[in-house]
């Protein structure tokens, strides 16, 4: 049985989840600027790290169907797997749906995202204002479901690190568990 | 012989006269005044929704053709939602003080083919500048079709000024398109 993550899919994690602390508060900052050339900028870096994120998905998703990912502890109770998995299976697809929504929001908004200025991605969507608005509830929702998950998430890997004192957490930071050592 | 020649004269005359038709009745509603710019380097176009055209165009007699334009600033879409709201500032048209931009065309030149050549001044912002507008002519029955573009630089004319002025943000060249039909029905 595999008990650990592998070197790729602990990378994925942690460059994920460090692109998403940023982009996630940029967001809400940009957002609420009054119209000016740091807006546009701000709003020009936050659509590349989230295009960032959606190519890691990718990358993460190809890992996943290729790897299974380690069992869990035996110690850990069926519901709480079966939790764990759910919430696993919710954030891979919100890094799904929360680019999506972004560039589909971008291209109903009217401008189109230029990845790192250099690449133009395709429109799927036309110029549509209404459409562009749905979407910006729809990114912003998706945004404060992957809040209420990633808390979850963290609240669950600090509990079996400090309360139950498992495996769980060195797995996904095996530094963790040298300095332990 | 006696019979054919008049006829004859008569026909070429009026070929010439169909060919030389004077386009004056300007469709508004088919007509667009749009333009492209780049925003973080990202390909962006507007347009304005507003303007009145007058023109008298005869390509067989371009010394007598006239128009002009004049475009109500205010009716901008400038392809970024977020942005139609800031055109009215100062930085950007400030159309308190400025709300419309024209151009006149003092004279026309033709290219060969279908090309030819407007000249004649633009104003924006208060500022009047002499330039040359190219652009085609494409006759279709009574109608006349007018293509063309022209390139200015905003900052030329104080567009987007202070906090905008950096053109990485918004680019300083920006391209004017029109797409003109006018009619030769009297
Ligand atoms: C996983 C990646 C992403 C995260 C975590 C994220 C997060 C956020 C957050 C928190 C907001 C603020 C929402 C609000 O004000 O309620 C936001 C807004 C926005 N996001 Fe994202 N985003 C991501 C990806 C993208 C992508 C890929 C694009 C476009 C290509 C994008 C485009 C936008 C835009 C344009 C807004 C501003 C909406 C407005 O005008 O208020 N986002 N994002
Ligand atoms: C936005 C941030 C994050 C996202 C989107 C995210 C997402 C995920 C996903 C999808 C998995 C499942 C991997 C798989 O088995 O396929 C996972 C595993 C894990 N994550 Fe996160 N994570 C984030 C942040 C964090 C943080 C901050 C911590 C630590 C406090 C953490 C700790 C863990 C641990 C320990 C596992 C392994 C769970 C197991 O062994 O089954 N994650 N994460």
């Amino acid at each position: 049985m595999n008990t650990a993550y592998t070197k790729i899919a602990i990378t994925l994690h942690w460059l994920v989840a460090l692109l998403i602390f940023s982009a996630f508060p940029l967001g809400l900052y940009m957002s609420d600027l009054k119209f000016s050339p740091l807006k546009l900028q701000l709003y020009s870096y936050h659509k590349w790290i989230g295009v960032t994120i959606f190519l890691l998905f990718i990358a993460r998703l190809l890992w996943r169907i290729t790897n299974k990912p380690p069992e869990l502890p035996e110690s850990i109770v069926a519901w709480q797997r079966r939790a764990a998995h759910a919430v696993h299976h919710l954030l891979y697809t919100l890094l799904f749906l929360i680019p999506v929504t972004g560039w589909l929001m971008s291209s109903a908004k009217g401008v189109p995202v230029m990845y790192l200025g250099l690449v133009q991605l395709p429109d799927l969507l036309g110029k549509d204002k209404a459409l562009g608005n749905l979407l910006e509830t729809t990114h912003s929702v998706l945004n404060y479901l992957l809040l209420a998950l990633v808390i979850m998430h963290i609240a669950a890997a600090l509990k079996h690190h400090l309360i139950e004192k498992d495996e769980t957490l060195t797995r996904m930071m095996p530094w963790l568990k040298k300095k332990t050592l | 012989m006696k019979l054919i020649t008049p006829s004859l004269l008569l026909l070429t005359l009026v070929i010439c006269s169909a060919n030389a038709a004077e386009f004056s009745k300007v469709q508004t509603a088919q007509s667009r005044v749009s333009f492209d710019y780049k925003q973080m380097s990202v390909p962006l176009s507007g347009s304005f929704a507003k303007f009145a055209i007058q023109a008298r165009f005869d390509p067989a007699k371009l010394s007598a053709s006239q128009a002009k334009i004049d475009i109500d600033i205010a009716s901008i879409d400038t392809g970024n939602s977020d942005a139609d709201d800031e055109v009215n500032d100062k930085l950007w048209f400030d159309t308190k003080n400025f709300p419309t931009a024209g151009f006149v065309a003092s004279s026309f030149k033709a290219l060969g083919g279908d090309k030819y050549q407007a000249q004649g001044k633009l104003s924006l912002k208060g500022k009047i500048v002499d330039i040359t507008a190219p652009f085609t002519f494409k006759q279709n029955g009574d109608l006349g079709v007018f293509d063309g573009s022209l390139n200015i630089n905003r900052l030329d004319y104080g567009i987007g000024t202070g906090i905008w002025a950096d053109v990485a943000t918004v680019a300083n060249e920006v391209s004017i398109k029109f797409h003109f039909v006018a009619s030769s029905k009297k």
